[in-house]
């Protein structure tokens, strides 16, 4: 396909300006955190963005299967930063605007517009994927507190010859 | 409005002396009075503050341990960054102070994406600290000239090398210029990095307007507006000797410069740039690690209420009897009554 | 761009959602907004009463009307000035700081929710504005303009929001030039806080239970018994060989405490099965006690003053039963204040002798003051004078990376010891990137009271800069094991590894110590201490059947 090919050229643009919408749903003064150019220790949530927004971008141009190992990084951030759960996916939905914006140059080609319709489509999966992935990470979490009650009473439920009863309980939650 | 408010204070701090000087002729008033005045606040101010910091106690040992403890002989430990003796306290405030390690630790070189190391941008500020408070320290020096007759031999030489380029008359000093660059950084940081705008205050911008000011209208006078050098040393030798006198004919930029260095020495005590004398107080970096080896005492400990062993006997000794516990009273008998009460202990 | 592009439109769907955006107010304009996740419960009142601290009521952290007493900010100014007046840290750090930004995003909490307000000059300046408006001149005199502001109810309220969004865990104040110790800050509002009765109740309940019953957990006397005889079956299951553990015995050379949550949960008390072991195949002349039975101190999380409380019972419970010195169980704010408040808080009584290590000889001298050893310097003796004989190869199945625990390594200066006992118990051990490890560490994100589940968000938020850290050793050298020495890493690590890097597991380094260790008389070792079947020796056996 002819988009997908242009895509791959100005791929490298286009992860950049994604990475700064996304940024820019921060506060001013975290978006400059986040964007200056640290080690990945230093500035985890940053980077992490970027690495996910390159990964997304590659796998989504080759049809890479590893999508849902970037977009869990990303979105397992979000999961924590009380985002509600659309704002916390919506940065996918970001993509279109982005790559419009990258190929106004040549939206006067007509096979532009029936390309773009089946990248939107892919934008669209990578979204509900993304939902996916938010519902996982909150389900997560509730998991993990009722492990660290487990973990916490451990001896007491073990006494009580609760733990088996307690995990069955969990997997009935 | 940090910024704008600091800026129409330092405006009116060179109006004041444009007035009183250029128009009413208030020669003594900002050629004496003033400095005498902005002196002894200075003074007295960062003395009393001084003393403030060092009446309040230090109740308890809290170094921050930057690096190993001194455990075993086998170990080597850390004497700059944890230190053990009162030497190499000495040694960690010294570098502190006329390195700023602290702030240099983040110049470490970092790895950066797809692991390579990078450096970060951090060590601008170090660069910067260093840059502007030792070029105050030899432009304050440089200064001593007016203030001794015979000019002391140090102060000469700091004056040569300072002038070392021997660009235009009089020789360009290098101090003054890297002094206004440093702290135009420093104020263009705060201007520009979204976090460190965020947390600025006017009395951020301020002293660093001030500052500028100061050095500008210095390096104003000495190559621009040129100023009859002995008639001001006349002046300052007057404030130095305590026989104060105002000879005629000195320019008005001098007396801004003067008012100027005058608001700063009374500001001073009354503002952050009290971490002048503050570091040297700092229970953070002036402790020794050694609170195992060397009990330390805290000047106001009282008394507090405690849970004794005896009380808690009392509650669980016949569970603590039931598992074979040892107890102290191995007896049925009721309860003393006493033992209800907690006790104070210290 | 509307020729091509005739389906959704983009810019419609992300413009109609609700950006995240903060207002572009200045911080003093922005007030505080308390998200779910982020903060904890308030107090209950019995556990106010229990230990006679002011204020009790039933009040929650999430109602408009906390019920303070009328005159609350009389005692919250007294509080400061008082406070002004007894620490000159406390008084120095109001002064001293120029704003200059170097701490902004050195802490956990910055980095991990992106709120200013976690920025440690800011989080400081919450007071310090405060602090400018009733004790300086210029704040009286100008207000504002000098930085500062009027307290109202929700100036406190936003006090007590961030005070719980700080671990003391010191990582700002090893970058400050000036040495300003947020930690040093926080305690102070903290103690502020707890002179209105507004402690979370996840903090006051330990600091009850611990008062009367001894440990946080409030496990009775027995129940302690009964958990480490537990303990000792599995060890027995595990090594063929009984260990008898005493109680309260007088007479004992050295008094052992360790946290108790090393008594009751996972994997707490596989470090503890350590201690237990490793003490036995020494022959330690040792003692528990259920009366001193938590070395951990919630009440420092409280106030000083509830701190100094609680650890009465270390230094008694020594004179008590005549012991020659303390041995200190893994933990980390334990020994924080072990080294650094303990024997301010309370003399060490005359009985206590410099301590020795019974086993090598060596004097502990730089203990010789408060008579205290951390378990980990008295290991590493050992090992370094060959006494306990070691089988590393049992940890093979491990991938070991260490966490520098912020107590121990800013408050104590612990880097080597445990790097050298673990190196000498495991084969594979990794380190993480040097500016996560040692004085530069990470906090977990639970630290200082705050590991409850109401602010299970902020607590894997907080913990993302050291869950970072640790994905990269498990992507590149495949580390699975996080070994750590405090007991509140132990109970919180668990639970950030689950949600940021599944596969790694956490562990206190004395249970690597109790895998490898090689007792007198065992039988063949089948398990680890999780009783989990070692990888190499099943093949090992199955293969010897066949022969």
């Amino acid at each position: 396909m002819r988009l997908w090919e242009v895509l791959k050229e100005r791929k490298g643009r286009i992860a950049a300006k994604w990475f700064e919408q996304v940024v820019a749903t921060y506060p001013e003064e975290t978006a400059k955190f986040l964007k200056s150019k640290r080690d990945p220790f230093s500035n985890p949530v940053g980077n992490t963005i970027k690495e996910g927004i390159e990964g997304i971008i590659n796998s989504l141009l080759d049809k890479g299967e590893e999508v849902n190992t970037f977009l869990d990084r990303i979105i397992r951030i979000r999961a924590v930063q009380d985002f509600t759960p659309s704002e916390a996916v919506s940065f996918v939905f970001q993509l279109k605007d982005v790559v419009r914006e990258e190929l106004a140059d040549m939206s006067d080609e007509s096979w532009l517009t029936e390309e773009i319709s089946l990248f939107d489509r892919r934008v669209d999966e990578l979204a509900l994927k993304a939902f996916d992935i938010f519902m996982g990470c909150r389900e997560r979490l509730y998991e993990i507190k009722v492990d660290e009650m487990r973990n916490w009473t451990f001896r007491l439920l073990e006494r009580a010859n609760l733990l088996e009863e307690f995990e069955r309980k969990k997997k009935n939650l | 409005m940090g910024v704008w408010f600091s800026l129409i204070v330092v405006i009116g701090l060179i109006v004041f002396p444009l007035i009183g000087v250029g128009l009413l002729g208030l020669n003594a008033l900002f050629g004496i009075v003033v400095p005498y005045v902005a002196l002894v606040v200075f003074l007295v101010g960062l003395i009393y503050r001084v003393i403030t910091w060092g009446k309040t106690p230090v109740p308890f040992h809290i170094p921050t341990t930057c690096g190993q403890q001194k455990s075993f002989p086998w170990i080597k430990y850390s004497k700059l960054e944890s230190p053990a003796t009162g030497w190499e306290v000495f040694m960690r405030m010294f570098l502190e102070v006329v390195t700023f390690r602290s702030l240099f630790r983040n110049l470490r070189t970092e790895m950066g994406p797809g692991y390579r190391p990078v450096y970060g941008s951090t060590k601008w500020l170090w660069l910067a600290g260093i840059v502007f408070h030792y070029s105050f320290l030899i432009v304050l020096l440089r200064h001593l000239r007016f203030f001794r007759q015979p000019v002391p031999e140090f102060v000469s030489l700091i004056d040569s090398f300072d002038g070392f380029l021997q660009i235009g008359h009089p020789h360009l000093q290098i101090t003054g210029v890297t002094l206004l660059l440093a702290v135009f950084y420093l104020f263009l940081r705060r201007i520009f990095i979204p976090q460190v705008k965020y947390i600025s205050l006017p009395a951020d911008y301020f002293p660093l307007l001030l500052i500028m000011g100061i050095a500008g209208s210095g390096i104003l006078m000495r190559y621009f507006l040129k100023t009859d050098i002995i008639k001001v040393k006349e002046l300052t030798m007057g404030l130095a000797t305590l026989r104060p006198k105002v000879p005629d004919g000195i320019g008005v930029i001098f007396y801004i410069h003067l008012f100027l260095v005058s608001a700063l020495f009374a500001y001073f005590p009354f503002s952050k740039l009290v971490h002048l004398g503050g570091i040297f107080l700092s229970p953070t970096r002036n402790l020794a690690n050694n609170s195992r080896m060397k009990r330390h005492v805290n000047p106001w400990d009282y008394p507090v209420k405690v849970h004794t062993y005896e009380e808690y006997e009392e509650e669980f000794r016949e569970k603590m009897k039931m598992v074979g516990i040892p107890v102290e009273k191995d007896v049925e008998e009721e309860k003393p009554e006493e033992s209800e009460e907690s006790e104070q202990k210290e | 761009m509307a020729k091509a592009a005739k389906p959704p439109k983009p810019e419609e769907i992300t413009k109609s959602l609700d950006y995240k955006k903060t207002p572009e107010t200045h911080w003093m304009d922005t007030p505080v907004e308390f998200r779910p996740g982020m903060y904890c419960y308030g107090t209950r009142p019995k556990y106010l009463e229990e230990v006679g601290m002011p204020n009790p009521r039933e009040w929650s952290s999430a109602d408009e009307d906390w019920k303070l007493p009328e005159n609350w900010k009389e005692i919250v100014l007294e509080g400061i000035a008082d406070r002004l007046n007894k620490h000159r840290s406390f008084r120095l750090f109001m002064d001293i700081c120029v704003r200059c930004g170097a701490c902004a995003d050195k802490c956990h909490f910055y980095i991990g929710t992106g709120d200013p307000k976690n920025m440690p000059v800011l989080r400081a300046e919450l007071l310090r504005s405060v602090y400018r408006k009733y004790f300086t001149t210029g704040g009286k005199l100008l207000g504002r303009v000098a930085g500062a502001r009027e307290l109202t109810m929700d100036v406190f309220k936003e006090l007590w929001y961030y005070a719980y969004q700080c671990t003391e865990c010191r990582r700002c104040s090893v970058f400050c030039p000036y040495g300003i110790d947020t930690a040093e800050i926080t305690i102070m509002v903290r103690e502020i806080i707890n002179l209105l009765g507004c402690n979370t109740d996840w903090i006051m309940g330990p600091v009850a239970n611990c008062y009367r019953k001894g440990n946080h957990l409030g496990l009775e006397p027995h129940t302690i018994q009964s958990n480490i005889e537990m303990m000792c079956d599995d060890i027995e299951e595990i090594t063929g060989i009984r260990i008898e553990p005493t109680f309260n015995r007088k007479g004992a050379e050295i008094l052992f405490i360790t946290p108790s949550g090393d008594l009751f949960g996972v994997p707490g008390v596989y470090t503890c099965m350590g201690y237990l072991m490793l003490f036995h195949e020494l022959g330690l002349d040792y003692t528990w006690s259920t009366y001193a039975s938590e070395g951990g101190n919630f009440g420092f999380f409280t106030s000083l003053e509830m701190a100094k409380r609680l650890y009465y019972k270390v230094y008694a419970e020594a004179e008590r039963l005549g012991v020659k010195w303390i041995l200190g169980g893994e933990c980390g704010h334990m020994w924080r204040l072990w080294h650094q408040y303990l024997a301010t808080f309370w003399k060490p009584p005359d009985n206590l002798e410099d301590p020795v290590s019974p086993i090598t000889g060596t004097k502990f001298e730089h203990a010789n003051s408060s008579k205290i050893v951390h378990v980990v310097e008295f290991t590493a003796d050992l090992i370094r004078h060959g006494k306990i004989k070691l089988d590393p190869s049992r940890n093979d199945h491990l991938k070991v990376t260490f966490h520098d625990s912020c107590n121990t390594s800013r408050g104590m200066g612990f880097f080597e010891e445990p790097r050298y006992v673990i190196k000498s118990v495991c084969n594979h051990f990794y380190e993480m990137p040097e500016n996560t490890i040692r004085e530069k560490t990470f906090c977990c994100g639970s630290g200082s009271g705050l590991n409850s589940s109401e602010d299970m968000e902020l607590r894997m938020r907080g913990g993302l800069p050291r869950a970072n850290a640790v994905r990269y050793v498990h992507e590149r050298y495949g580390v699975n094991m996080l070994a750590n020495i405090c007991a509140i890493d132990r109970a919180a690590l668990p639970t950030l590894m689950q949600y940021w890097v599944p596969g790694v597991e956490v562990c206190g380094v004395h249970e690597l110590v109790g895998n490898a260790l090689v007792m007198t008389g065992e039988q063949k070792r089948t398990m680890d201490l999780r009783m989990e079947p070692l990888p190499g020796v099943e093949e090992e056996e199955e293969g010897e059947e066949e022969e």
